[in-house]
């Protein structure tokens, strides 16, 4: 670190978090896989979990997710961080175990794996990165791709026909009896961030607690791949993904849903904000 | 340990758990299930971990994370579920993390059948994953080697820190024999995972688990560590049994269960007078190669015997590079060669063979 | 002085995330220089010592590349 700190008679509130590395990240200008990658790293701080904690790296952009954080980590083929994660676990119960998947890998070709992770309720917790693209190949369709979103290999738009519409993995996953804690949170603006940040916060306590499988989906930006500055790609998220990925908790612990206390609750009435996912939140506690 | 009839199937697996496996991970498929189905029963009750996996992909994957993490562990299976493996061996290799995989081999191509088969030579001893990678391959021919060879093959696979196969067919799988298994090992304490694994990094630097190499000139160095490492295997884990090659004037070459069955051939063989004897490869890879080689000058011709059209062949025509004739006979998709048929083979070498020797000496 | 922020010049990519969320509008592209990236790194501009540390901008940074600070409070 080169920075200098200010005069004396200011405290540090906010620092680089300990369980990054100082090794500058690969990713495009005002990407939020950044983002995602800080807040994890600042909630390992806050658990002071960082000597027990064992990331699962995937292929994507995030293939270099090993290099960024101060932890143990493996690197896993492509789609399959779950099962890579799930032999880690299932022979070092204490350790802290993550996975960190973009779209194309855990919801294309890893799609039987995060399935069948959360079927045995593994004990990890999986971060989904979700920027609707592939980005590492250069800006490919992924299967949650926007219907009507042009990608190199969308060039139309993704159409209905053919093609499909977008995955909602959350959905999904929160039908399974195994999954304890599915949330989608996003990275647009700093209400989210922080939302997210409490979500990431639980996931990892659900795992700690010996709860069962945990996800948080995070919509994140692609600037390059989209072809938008930064701050459009922000805009994109709010007003193109939300609607099609709505935030909110759609698998918390029992006790969570039946009380008003718990931070999964929190998290959802704090989502309630965003109408849509206030709606579908609503359904999965319901539910 | 008391001898005991063993099936082929349960042999391997229990061998596994005495050899201090902690951690299996499979998925059904015939005909290793057996493996399966034992340690379901047996893992759970010691306080390991069985995991039945989605799929073969699956499978090798948890094996994968296991490794990496630093325990014994391991998976078995069939064809059509290596082939779904090809990806996680490649990767497992790139990592250089230690394993051990049991191939039951049945017939193919495709879903094939579920009877013996040694079809998957080529896909084991030459790496059917992608990259440059090696893996040691182990080709038992009894329920007593098949015991001994996982045991072994999880020490090489440790030392070496390379996938060590074990490369079995459904006739040996599915055998009963007698057979004596190993004492328990202790299990490695959690302090005693090695230092490279995937622990917590607690006291050092965190450790990496990846087979990424972006930069090509430190992907070629990699490679090269690679090969001085499998270099260095070759030159010390080279394992092969001579059987009556004494006088010998023609070679069964063949391994595993079809070896065995040249055994029985070559009984009949030498009653009838035939000089012929037998040169089995117990390790596939290392290839036993200079000791084929060394026996071009003891022999007249050799006789290769497999299970499948003509795979292990290759490797014995290239080493033998055409200084003495080599004949084939494979029976495949399922049928194992009878020893009568091998009988009839020898001959035919062996009569070649004195052909061959009085042309020489008549000119 | 409330509070201050520094900014990690090498790891700054210039994306000007940060620059929308600061209540006071203090933060801007260095116009002046380059890092070794190549980019105009952000800087603080706070001459009337207007910055709060609020942490806005540090919420917002893909790189973890801003720090933040806050006056020590001494009792009297």
């Amino acid at each position: 670190m080169t920075v200098v700190a200010p005069e004396h008679a200011m405290t540090p509130v906010y620092e680089f978090p300990d369980s990054l590395t100082s090794v500058p990240t690969h990713y495009c200008p005002g990407c939020t896989h950044g983002i995602a990658h800080r807040l994890i790293a600042e909630v390992i701080d806050e658990l002071a979990a960082k000597e027990r904690t064992i990331g699962v790296a995937s292929v994507g952009c995030s293939v270099f997710a090993c290099r960024y954080f101060d932890v143990d980590f493996g690197q896993a083929p492509h789609g399959r961080a779950p099962a890579m994660a799930t032999g880690i676990k299932r022979v070092a119960p204490e350790a802290l175990v993550f996975t960190y998947q973009g779209d194309g890998d855990l919801a294309s070709i890893g799609a039987a794996e995060i399935l069948h992770a959360a079927v045995r309720g593994e004990n990890i917790t999986v971060f989904f990165i979700n920027n609707a693209i592939y980005g590492m190949t250069g800006g490919q369709m992924a299967p949650t791709t926007l219907v009507g979103q042009k990608t190199a290999s969308s060039p139309a738009g993704r159409s209905l026909v053919g093609q499909g519409a977008p995955l909602r993995v959350s959905e999904l996953l929160a039908q399974v009896d195994g999954a304890a804690f599915v949330v989608r949170r996003s990275l647009h603006d700093v209400v989210q961030i922080r939302r997210a940040k409490k979500a990431i916060r639980r996931a990892f306590e659900v795992q700690e607690q010996g709860l069962g499988f945990s996800m948080v989906e995070l919509l994140s930006s692609c600037p390059t791949n989209w072809g938008l500055k930064p701050d459009a790609a922000l805009d994109f998220i709010r007003d193109e993904m939300v609607p099609a990925f709505p935030l909110g908790d759609f698998k918390v612990p029992e006790a969570e849903t039946a009380g008003a206390a718990g931070a999964g609750t929190a998290d959802s009435s704090a989502a309630g904000a965003d109408a849509a996912g206030s709606a579908v939140a609503g359904r999965a506690r319901r539910g | 340990m008391a001898r005991e009839l063993l099936k082929g199937n349960v042999a391997f697996a229990e061998a596994a758990v005495r050899a201090g496996c902690e951690a299996y991970f499979g998925y059904p498929i015939t005909p290793q299930t057996e493996a399966l189905e034992h340690l379901s029963t047996r893992m759970p009750e010691l306080g390991r971990t069985f995991v039945q996996a989605e799929s073969e992909v699956a499978a090798i994957n948890m094996v994968y994370g296991a490794a990496a993490a630093g325990v014994r562990t391991m998976t078995s299976s069939s064809g059509p579920g290596t082939s779904l493996m090809m990806e996680g061996l490649s990767y497992l290799a790139g990592s250089e993390v230690p394993a051990v995989v049991v191939d039951v081999m049945r017939g193919g191509p495709g879903l094939g059948n579920i009877a013996p088969a040694q079809s998957d030579y080529l896909q084991m001893v030459k790496g059917g994953g992608h990259g440059d990678y090696r893996q040691i391959v182990l080709a038992p021919s009894t329920v007593q080697e098949l015991i001994d060879h996982t045991v072994l093959a999880f020490d090489l696979a440790d030392r070496y820190r390379i996938v060590t196969v074990v490369l079995a067919d459904g006739s040996l799988g599915q055998m009963m024999e007698g057979a004596e298994l190993p004492p328990m090992r202790h299990l490695r304490l959690p302090g005693e995972r090695p230092a490279w694994a995937l622990t917590g990094a607690i006291m050092r630097e965190p450790n990496l688990v990846s087979s990424i190499h972006l930069d090509p000139d430190e992907e070629e160095a990699f490679n090269r560590h690679l090969q001085a490492k499998y270099a260095e295997i070759a030159a010390a884990e080279v394992r092969f049994e001579e059987y009556r090659l004494e006088g010998a004037r023609v070679a069964v070459v063949a391994f595993g269960t079809t070896a065995r069955l040249a055994k029985t051939a070559i009984t009949a063989a030498r009653a009838e007078g035939l000089a012929v004897g037998l040169f089995r490869p117990i390790t596939l890879w290392p290839y036993p190669e200079v000791q084929l080689r060394a026996l071009v000058k003891r022999v007249d011709a050799m006789l290769v015997v497999e299970m499948n059209t003509g795979q292990m062949v290759e490797d014995v025509q290239r080493i033998v590079a055409e200084r003495v004739p080599v004949r084939f006979f494979g029976r495949t998709g399922g049928v194992m060669p009878m020893p009568e048929e091998i009988l009839e083979e020898l001959r035919r070498s062996a009569h070649e063979a004195e052909a061959a020797h009085q042309e020489e000496v008549s000119a | 002085m409330k509070g201050t922020v520094t900014v990690d010049e090498p790891r700054c990519k210039g994306c000007a995330l940060c620059i929308p969320v600061c209540p006071k509008g203090l933060l801007r592209l260095a116009d002046a220089r380059f890092n070794a990236r190549g980019v105009h790194p952000v800087e603080l501009i706070d001459p009337s010592s207007e910055c709060t540390g609020c942490q806005l901008c540090a919420t917002m940074c893909p790189e973890a590349a801003i720090a933040v600070y806050r006056a020590v409070r001494v009792r009297a």
